[in-house]
């Protein structure tokens, strides 16, 4: 026997040599260029459009690298959103007993129901009427800002502070109580958080939702907790169900439009030719052309979404099997070659309307219409208000969130 | 061409109003899609198009007819 021969029989058999090989998800992104995926990732895409990698827990579910094949997944009946089924790729570990976060962690028909409460409030029209509310918001705050300390965190005087103003009102929840909702959701999209703490904020959530539902009951308004007491009342919706999905409009109404603001500005900052289109344009079909890009390029939720087989599907020459769990990180498909040419630049002009940065299938964002509003009142108002923006200290000091389901920046300290 | 909208599948996210208002509409009650043209003009169906392309349901079919 040769060499080679003596080799191959000191290493294990070559199955295992194909596990050893399975890479560690999440990925981490390169400290050089923080507005790109994990090049690990890109590696992958290059490999083929099915992959397998390891989570926390051992486990290798498949990763879906490229775009066609993540709007397949994501719009195929066959997988499943229920996080508590035995096998769910999950992010990290769940406290026994914890349920998931309203329709979002549901399948249909259920999921379907349930969403359909609250579609009408984010329906294009209904999201139009509030521009005029959410202008004033932005210039309001605008004008706080240029009235305070220079320099001063973006995030805490202005990103943060419009989505959630925004979805307050679109609620009925009180600004006032800001602090307690945004630290608390903050704990809800950090990844490496105990869970009996993430179970805890969890709960903190759900009760003053239930709370707040409380007051409707009492005191019906004009807005979307009052909208679902008849729900209640009818017996179509638990009150336990409304309260969750409360928790979530407010959740997801903050946090994602927070941080496209925050890194969107940081990404044109560091981009000043892109930056000049958005100053000096009048034209409300580029500036939805940016926001479209900018969710492309950016594509703020990281760590993938996460389903499971509940049938064999067979896709692209692979099996996924029943059972096994299946992660599509968007911010890939997004970088897809195929599908954008020259995918890592950031070209607010091109026509990226087909990004995935929403998701795709029947789970895709509800409150799309408003985050595109707001995104397009925000970009279309800031730069042009505060034309001399600029980084009040280096990228390389800028701290990301690398370590949350919700990707973009903890401060972003600006002067004028 | 001939619109086809399977109202069951919509899930509401209104990237069809936004790829082709003059064709779809969005219902007050819940913001399922509703269709304005059946058979829209040729002006129209590249915006048609694109909604059947970013429809995330898969919901909206292009039909010859």
């Amino acid at each position: 026997m040769t060499n080679r021969g003596t080799g191959m029989t000191s290493t294990a058999n070559p199955a295992d040599e194909r596990t050893a090989r399975i890479p560690e998800f999440p990925m981490a992104r390169a400290a050089k260029c923080p507005f790109d995926p994990p090049p690990a990732l890109r590696d992958e895409q290059r490999e083929g459009p099915l992959r397998k990698v390891r989570l926390w827990d051992g486990s290798t579910p498949w990763l879906v690298t490229r775009y066609s094949e993540q709007r397949a997944l994501l719009g195929d009946a066959r997988v499943s959103s229920e996080v508590t089924r035995p096998g769910f790729p999950n992010q990290a570990p769940v406290k026994s007993g914890s349920t998931g976060l309203s329709f979002i962690t549901m399948d249909d028909p259920e999921h379907s129901r349930q969403r359909r409460m609250v579609t009408a409030p984010f329906a294009i029209k209904r999201v139009d009427a509030l521009r005029p509310a959410v202008q004033k918001i932005v210039d309001d705050l605008i004008d706080t800002m240029l009235a305070g300390p220079n320099p001063v965190d973006l995030v805490e005087a202005f990103a943060l502070p419009v989505p959630s103003l925004v979805i307050c009102e679109l609620l009925g929840v009180p600004y006032a109580d800001h602090d307690f909702f945004q630290s608390n959701s903050r704990v809800l999209i950090t990844r490496d958080v105990d869970p009996e703490e993430r179970w805890g904020a969890m709960k903190r959530l759900t009760d003053y939702l239930d709370e707040l539902l409380g007051e409707k009951i009492a005191h019906p308004a004009d807005d979307l907790l009052s909208g679902l007491v008849p729900r209640i009342e009818t017996g179509e919706l638990t009150r336990n169900g409304a309260a969750q999905m409360g928790v979530l409009l407010l959740l997801a109404g903050h946090e994602t439009t927070a941080n496209m603001i925050a890194l969107g500005t940081l990404a044109l900052l560091e981009h000043p030719d892109q930056l000049a289109l958005l100053r000096e344009t009048d034209d409300p079909k580029l500036v939805a052309s940016a926001v479209e890009e900018l969710l492309r390029y950016l594509n703020i939720t990281h760590g993938g979404r996460r389903r499971l087989a509940l049938e064999d599907i067979e896709i692209s020459g692979e099996t996924i099997r029943a059972g096994e769990g299946i992660i599509v990180p968007n911010e890939i498909g997004n970088r897809d070659p195929e599908v954008f040419a020259d995918p890592d630049r950031l070209d607010l002009r091109r026509d990226a309307r087909r990004h995935v940065a929403f998701g795709f299938g029947v789970h895709q964002c509800l409150g799309q219409p408003l985050a595109r509003m707001e995104l397009q009142v925000v970009y279309s108002t800031l730069y042009r208000r505060i034309p001399t923006l600029r980084l009040a200290t280096g990228l390389e000091k800028i701290p990301f969130k690398h370590d949350g389901s919700v990707y973009g920046v903890y401060e972003l300290p600006v002067a004028w | 061409m001939r619109v086809e909208l399977d109202e069951p599948k919509c899930v509401a996210s209104g990237q069809c109003v936004m790829a082709s208002p003059e064709v779809f509409d969005q219902r007050d009650e819940d913001g399922v899609a509703v269709l304005l043209e059946e058979t829209p003009g040729a002006e129209l169906l590249d915006g048609v198009r694109e909604a059947v392309a970013i429809c995330p349901a898969a919901a909206i079919r292009l039909v010859e007819g």
